[in-house]
């Protein structure tokens, strides 16, 4: 098939076979990680920009990595050091951007739908890196890399998504790329944090967290965030660590290969217990790994898309 | 100078006349409405409307002019303009302005500004409390004697119930409605409709119990108080249902809702366009249903534009924080002929709800087209399609999530106190 | 369009099997020889050569696959370059590599894959065999090994093909006209 798209601003705007693309791309991309010279010239003398206005270090670090490996020029700006302190709006530092002539932008926001705005002002490439509780497109596909790599498929698996449904992004995006294949798809978390309407989009919800992953063959685990908007969503850190914090125990319950993803950073402690954090079911550390290949391969076809 | 106008299908939803006729006004005056009127003269200009609607012009009892205070988004001069584009011959304007209409000298600024500029009636809404804080209330009638015609803290809800019932109990005095923004506060802290639209933006989301728990209480309240109220820009299913069953015990309620309300759905945000980001929120496909069938039952009394003009930037970023609104002037009416297109209503029962209806709230002797009463007049062609673009808008407020729709239905012509006040360039008069 | 055929199928088994005994005779041996195939006949050329050179020396040769398309000078005038695994299953450090592909002209096929290759190491010799040199280079690159050679003009089109992709094996001249 054929890359057409300018942007990567949610996985709802992919197909099933775009979605795979990334993927099979992605693993030709994988072995230049695991070199002595870990660089390829594909990108040389394109620009691709970070533009983060939340912090972050993993996934900025990442896209970085990613782009230095396909010899692209890196150029980082963060909400503390560019002019949006000083009150600029996104719409002029656009098209700033723009008249520097990048080749792809990375933007990380803190409200949903920022992306999309950045990539009606720019003829470039956009890639959402997250914005708000939106998407976040390229940890979903290297979620799914991880997935399809470990378990050999995307279908027939139950994969079970435990924690802050209702503000997480990468809850989102997972969900609408795993929705593409035939897997049950389970959410866990307290019913605070589980956004209505779920049931339509082909979810199962539960409660329990017990119940939840009883013959799960992958779980994700979600950073929770206690409180937004004033609004408390769980009475305290602590009970909601009783209730929905993954344990060694809870995994029995789970397939004999169940593999334990998180998108980082992790509450140890809190959704997490360091011994399934640890521990042999734990792919964390493989995701990281998966995500350099997965943006290699998202540049290389926003660069290469067919116009 | 009079004006003849001949040969249109002339609709007066007050007497329920309908019938191809011609209408003969005098100075400000309508004088006559006859079959065949021959006023020939040099001071008699004659207006060919066959193939074409004649109607009383239409009352907008909730609109944003913006004057004083944010004219860099609308003036009373513009926004009038845009108005009677849109057909409208009357408008209520709203209270939060900078300064917030809550003394007479605003009202009295307001009402000198319309006198000098305005292209239409104006009449200014006054504020239910102080600076629209929801603490004391502002001095009503002082307010009503320099000409408020309602009064309402549009914008928000007024939270305190004690400080409400006495609203209520206070506007007794002077029997003007108290216009009801409905959303309880604290569950408002979104910018767009809970429901699986908003399950997949992640934008914050507002439930649409937001609207319905207030609309129980500012019921509940004004049934205690026995006063009137209106309840603006209802916008969910669940409110028409309460609004219809509590009808039938207190008969001073009436409500309005907005063409958007009934044009789009929460679908329309999922694109992150801030000109669909509105207060209330764009709701379900079901609650738009809804909304149909309360207007067609007559449980929605009123169709209003919540004209709300706002300048380039307040829109050019990012969602959450663009400001809430949709500038509607100049698309209302044409929208809610498409209820007449689809069956939902006939045509005079539209003009009802444009007219005699919102008169009927506001106590105006306007929204009739009969013998001996003020010439204000609107001719428009429901069928004549056209392409919404923002750009030609008169309002200073381009921000429409209408921009580049086919509607069909046009204002061809506007008459305000006998005269003409906007012609559409394909209209010949 | 006129068709010639340069090689037929007996030509090209005899064409590969000749390039096998240079190879081993050009090297005196086979002990630090490692092939690898230019993506796609080139992969199929390599594995006939492997078949040949194991059967002939009774030994097992490595065998690697490489996708240059990464290196190409070109990649992003292609249409939609679509990417494949490259598959190196040895060091590259110290071998000699034979770079395998069908038809040599340009010269950029295998720049790329010199520098793919030395990307991943440092091969004590780099050589080249293909099936067809065409002529027309645009690189100082010239094959060590070549099947035959058969200066094009630039409106002929020779295509090489292999029963294991396009159902026989042989070496056409296509004149568009």
């Amino acid at each position: 098939m054929n890359w057409t798209k300018k942007d990567l601003l949610g996985i709802t705007e992919l197909s099933k076979e775009e979605i795979l693309f990334v993927l099979d791309t992605a693993e030709s991309f994988k072995e230049i990680s695991q070199r002595d010279i870990k660089k390829v010239p594909t990108l040389r003398g394109k620009t691709v920009i970070t533009l983060f206005y939340e912090p972050s270090t993993r996934t900025r670090t990442s896209f970085e990595i990613a782009a230095k490996r396909l010899s692209a020029d890196t150029i980082n700006i963060s909400a503390s050091t560019s002019s949006y302190v000083k009150g600029e709006t996104l719409k002029d530092t656009a098209k700033n951007l723009e008249a520097m002539n990048p080749d792809v932008t990375i933007i990380r926001h803190s409200m949903p739908g920022a992306p999309h705005m950045l990539a009606r002002i720019l003829d470039s490439s956009v890639v959402n890196g997250g914005d708000g509780a939106h998407e976040h497109p390229t940890q979903a596909l290297l979620d799914a890399y991880t997935i399809r790599e470990k378990k050999g498929t995307i279908d027939g698996l139950k994969i079970v998504i435990v924690g802050d449904i209702i503000h997480s992004r990468v809850a989102r995006s997972n969900i609408f790329t795993l929705r593409n294949f035939d897997s049950e798809i389970v959410c866990c978390g307290p019913p605070t944090m589980l956004p209505p309407h779920m049931e339509e989009l082909g979810i199962k919800v539960e409660y329990n967290l017990k119940k939840a992953i009883h013959n799960a063959d992958v779980i994700m685990m979600l950073r929770i965030q206690k409180e937004r908007g004033g609004v408390s969503y769980i009475p305290s850190v602590k009970e909601y660590s009783a209730f929905f914090g993954l344990t060694g125990e809870h995994i029995m319950n789970a397939k004999k290969d169940v593999i334990i993803m998180h998108p980082g950073p992790m509450n140890r402690g809190v959704e997490i217990m360091d011994d399934v954090a640890d521990g042999p079911y734990s792919v964390i550390l493989e995701q990281v790994e998966n995500g350099v290949a997965v943006r290699m391969a998202i540049l290389y076809l926003l660069l290469g898309r067919e116009k | 100078m009079s004006i003849l106008i001949r040969n249109g299908r002339v609709i007066d939803p007050k007497s329920g006349l309908d019938e191809v006729i011609d209408v003969f006004v005098n100075g400000n005056t309508i004088e006559k409405i006859d079959k065949h009127i021959r006023k020939t003269g040099s001071d008699v200009r004659s207006i060919d409307a066959s193939g074409h609607i004649v109607a009383p012009g239409l009352i907008d009892t909730h609109a944003h002019l913006r004057e004083p205070g944010y004219e860099w988004k609308e003036t009373i001069r513009t926004g009038t303009m845009a108005a009677t584009k849109g057909g409208f011959t009357s408008v209520v304007c709203m209270a939060n302005t900078n300064p917030v209409n809550d003394n007479k000298s605003v009202t009295d600024y307001i009402i000198q500004k319309a006198r000098s500029e305005a292209l239409c009636r104006v009449f200014p809404c006054g504020a239910i409390t102080k600076g629209l804080k929801g603490e004391e209330l502002s001095d009503m009638g002082e307010l009503y004697e320099s000409g408020i015609v309602a009064i309402s803290d549009d914008g928000k809800s007024v939270k305190n119930s004690a400080v409400l019932l006495k609203a209520f109990e206070y506007s007794r005095l002077f029997g003007i409605p108290v216009i009801s923004h409905c959303e309880d506060e604290d569950l408002s802290r979104g910018y767009v409709h809970e429901g699986r639209a908003s399950l997949l933006s992640g934008l914050d989301a507002v439930p649409a119990i937001a609207e319905e728990l207030i609309v129980s209480r500012d019921i509940a309240i004004a049934k205690y108080a026995n006063a009137p109220v209106h309840l603006t820009h209802i916008s969910s299913g669940g409110s028409v249902n309460i609004i219809q069953h509590a009808k039938k015990s207190h008969k001073k309620i009436t409500c309005d809702t907005c063409c958007h309300y009934f044009s789009l759905t929460d679908e329309a945000t999922l694109g992150f366009d801030t000109s669909t980001k509105v207060n209330p929120p764009l709701r379900s496909k079901e609650d738009v249903e809804a909304i149909k069938e309360g207007l067609r039952n007559n449980t929605i009394d009123i169709i209003a534009t919540d004209h709300a003009p706002h300048e380039g930037t307040s829109k050019d970023v990012e969602f959450d924080i663009a400001s809430f609104g949709i500038s509607g002037f100049e698309t209302a009416f044409a929208l809610s002929l498409a209820l007449v297109h689809e069956g939902v209503m006939t045509l005079p029962d539209l003009l009802r709800k444009f007219t005699v209806n919102p008169a009927k709230l506001l106590k105006l002797p306007y929204g009739q087209l009969a013998p001996g009463k003020v010439a204000d007049i609107i001719i428009f062609n429901p069928d004549v399609e056209w392409k919404v673009d923002r750009n030609s808008f008169l309002s200073r407020g381009k921000n429409s999530p209408f921009h580049g729709w086919v509607l069909k239905g046009k204002n061809l012509l506007t008459l305000v106190d006998g005269k003409i006040v906007y012609r559409d360039k394909s209209f010949k008069a | 369009m006129e068709n010639r055929v340069l090689l037929d199928n007996k030509a090209v088994e005899r064409t590969i099997n000749r390039i096998a005994h240079e190879i081993i005779e050009k090297n005196k041996g086979v002990e630090k020889l490692r092939l690898i195939g230019i993506r796609t006949r080139g992969v199929h050329l390599a594995q006939r050569l492997k078949q040949k050179i194991e059967e002939i020396e009774h030994i097992s040769l490595p065998l690697g696959v490489l996708d240059i398309t990464m290196y190409r000078d070109d990649v992003f005038k292609l249409k939609s370059p679509g990417l494949k695994k490259t598959e190196i299953p040895f060091d590259v450090n110290n071998i000699t590599a034979i770079l395998v592909d069908d038809v040599m002209q340009t010269g950029r096929t295998t720049r790329a894959a010199i520098d793919a290759i030395m990307d991943l190491g440092r091969p004590k010799r780099i050589q080249l065999a293909v099936l067809v040199d065409r002529g027309d280079r645009e690189l100082p690159i010239h094959p060590d090994y070549a099947g035959i050679v058969h200066s094009a003009h630039p409106e002929e089109n020779v295509l090489v093909r292999l029963s294991e992709v396009d159902n026989r094996d042989e070496v056409v001249v296509v004149t568009s006209s």
